[in-house]
């Protein structure tokens, strides 16, 4: 490290880029967490042409290219396809959930697509994909992913 | 291999300066099924996707990828192409690159923005050197501010005459439905609205809009199958040269006069003045429309007031310019290129409605990028050579 300065004065512009924004959730996903903070429901769009459900809710069919127009409800309940454990307390990991943290994919029942969320109550070592679990909701909803605080195992 | 290439439908946006009912991805999706119902095709017809916007506008860096339940992109070959200010002409002449290599007969071409999203300025101020530039040279609108000057000391141009322009644009807007800002100004008013930076009052410049644009384009093999007559891709051309703002003449738009230049050589135009029939021109503040057509070949240098004044540039005009009110009604940047060409193509097909100039046989679309950029595009009626 010393050597390569040797004889030199390298001159550094230390900054920092600061973009605010402020991301518009749109209809489709606003229903979803409207429902979600008022009713305590998961909800979905189902596509009229391949009947698959999606949740997260989605305006158009990704591959049949044409508008969701109808709602259903899903169960809290469903099964893990992946998950991820995060064993340091890096940025992206809220305040409130210290490392370990495990992120799965989590298919609801009656949803054909999984959604991502915390999984805990649980210890890593414990998970297992295939494995049930069930949506534990915030007491105090905000209109946000994390109205459901996380996913447990169902017992 | 290299084949002939055509724009088969247009579609945008109705747009706006705030979409909160959709998500980019949705905003997207309006202006991809308007294109393809336009060309009266489906998303499966669709070969290879081309799609564009702003850096750190939306924050959202893989935008190719993120956007495919707007693009149709799901399992397509989707390239993004970013090129600042000029990324919506960009995605077009990457388009027609696409088509015209004879390996994608139909290619879908978009772009799109929702300014609304995120600090415009601060994002633009990430285009600039961060050692020299970057400190004291912020946004869009000081750089503009500083042309105009150099060119009003030039050649004795005054703000009235910037006023004129902005005049002419936000009336040819009154015609277009799809325009954000819609509504006719006054000279007067255009002077007396607030100094944003001398001498570019707030009238002259563009808003910040949410909106997307789509465009569809075939090869010379189903482009007359897809639409009977469809707007041929005559010449393009590209000129990015940036290093730092010292570099550029202030005044003058080196890159405009170099690729129209060669654009106009390549398709034989001697005369572009009398040869174009409508320019759709991006142009995001009202000096540019002075100054620009200039570097175009439209008129000589400091002749651009006297022409505009004189009418020449208005609907039932000479050469009509930005019959769709053009960038200073309306400006969802990742889009706005692709707009113009959008709009200019419109024009050759005899769709652009009831802002159409009839009898167009040759329309120009550009793109400008903030580091005096310009990417443009020749239209043209008949089938080239």
């Amino acid at each position: 490290m010393s050597d390569q300065f040797k004889g030199i004065e390298p001159m550094v512009y230390n900054s920092k880029i600061n973009v605010p924004y402020s991301w518009w959730a749109g209809d489709t996903a606003s229903k979803f967490f409207i429902t979600l903070r008022d009713e305590k429901k998961i909800i979905g769009t189902k596509c009229g042409a391949c009947k698959k459900v999606f949740v997260p809710p989605r305006k158009a069919c990704p591959t049949c290219f044409t508008e969701n127009t109808e709602w259903v409800s899903v169960s809290d309940e469903g099964t893990v396809l992946s998950y991820a454990v995060a064993r340091r307390q890096f940025a992206a990991i809220p305040g409130d959930k210290k490392a370990p943290v495990v992120w799965g994919l989590i298919k609801l029942d009656g949803a054909d697509t999984a959604m991502l969320h915390y999984l805990d109550e649980v210890k890593p070592e414990d998970v297992t994909i295939g494995m049930r679990v069930k949506a534990v909701f915030s007491n105090e909803r905000k209109g946000t992913v994390r109205d459901i605080s996380h996913f447990k195992p169902v017992k | 291999m290299a084949k002939r290439v055509a724009i088969v439908g247009t579609g945008q946006t109705f747009h706006k300066s705030h979409r909160p009912d959709v998500n980019g991805q949705e905003l997207i999706n309006e202006a991809v099924v308007r294109a393809l119902n336009d060309a009266n095709l489906k998303m499966k017809d669709i070969d290879a996707i081309v799609i564009g916007n702003m850096d750190h506008f939306e924050g959202i860096n893989y935008v190719d990828c993120w956007s495919v339940d707007g693009s149709g992109g799901t399992m397509k070959p989707i390239i993004k192409l970013t090129t600042g200010g000029t990324t919506g002409c960009t995605v077009a002449i990457g388009g027609y690159h696409l088509v015209g290599s004879g390996m994608f007969d139909r290619v879908l071409v978009i772009g799109w923005e929702k300014n609304s999203e995120s600090d415009t300025t601060g994002a633009i101020t990430t285009a600039f050197d961060p050692i020299w530039d970057r400190l004291v040279f912020a946004g869009a609108i000081s750089g503009l501010a500083a042309e105009a000057q150099a060119y009003m000391a030039r050649y004795g141009a005054t703000d009235r005459d910037g006023a004129r322009v902005s005049v002419r644009d936000r009336k040819h807007a009154m015609n277009n439905p799809h325009a954000q800002l819609r509504k006719e100004v006054t000279l007067e008013e255009v002077l007396a609205s607030p100094m944003l930076a001398d001498p570019i009052h707030l009238l002259d410049v563009c808003p910040r809009t949410d909106g997307a644009c789509a465009v569809i384009m075939a090869s010379e093999d189903v482009a007359e199958k897809i639409c009977p007559k469809p707007d041929w891709i005559w010449a393009t051309a590209v000129r990015h040269s940036y290093s730092y703002l010292g570099d550029a003449d202030y005044g003058r738009l080196t890159s405009m006069r170099e690729g129209s230049q060669e654009m106009f050589k390549k398709a034989g135009i001697k005369e572009p003045r009398k040869e174009l029939d409508v320019i759709e021109l991006y142009q995001p503040y009202s000096f540019g429309g002075l100054i620009w057509i200039e570097d175009m070949g439209i008129v000589g240098p400091g002749e651009a007031p006297q022409y505009i004044w004189d009418g020449n540039t208005d609907m039932g005009g000479e050469l009509p310019i930005n019959p769709s009110g053009g960038v200073i009604s309306c400006n969802p940047i990742g889009a706005t290129g692709l707009i113009r060409c959008a709009e200019a193509a419109m024009q050759v097909m005899g769709k652009a409605e009831g802002r159409q100039v009839p009898d167009v046989n040759f329309a120009f679309s550009s793109g400008f990028g903030g580091c005096w950029w310009t990417d443009m595009i020749l239209h043209g009626k008949k089938k080239p050579k």
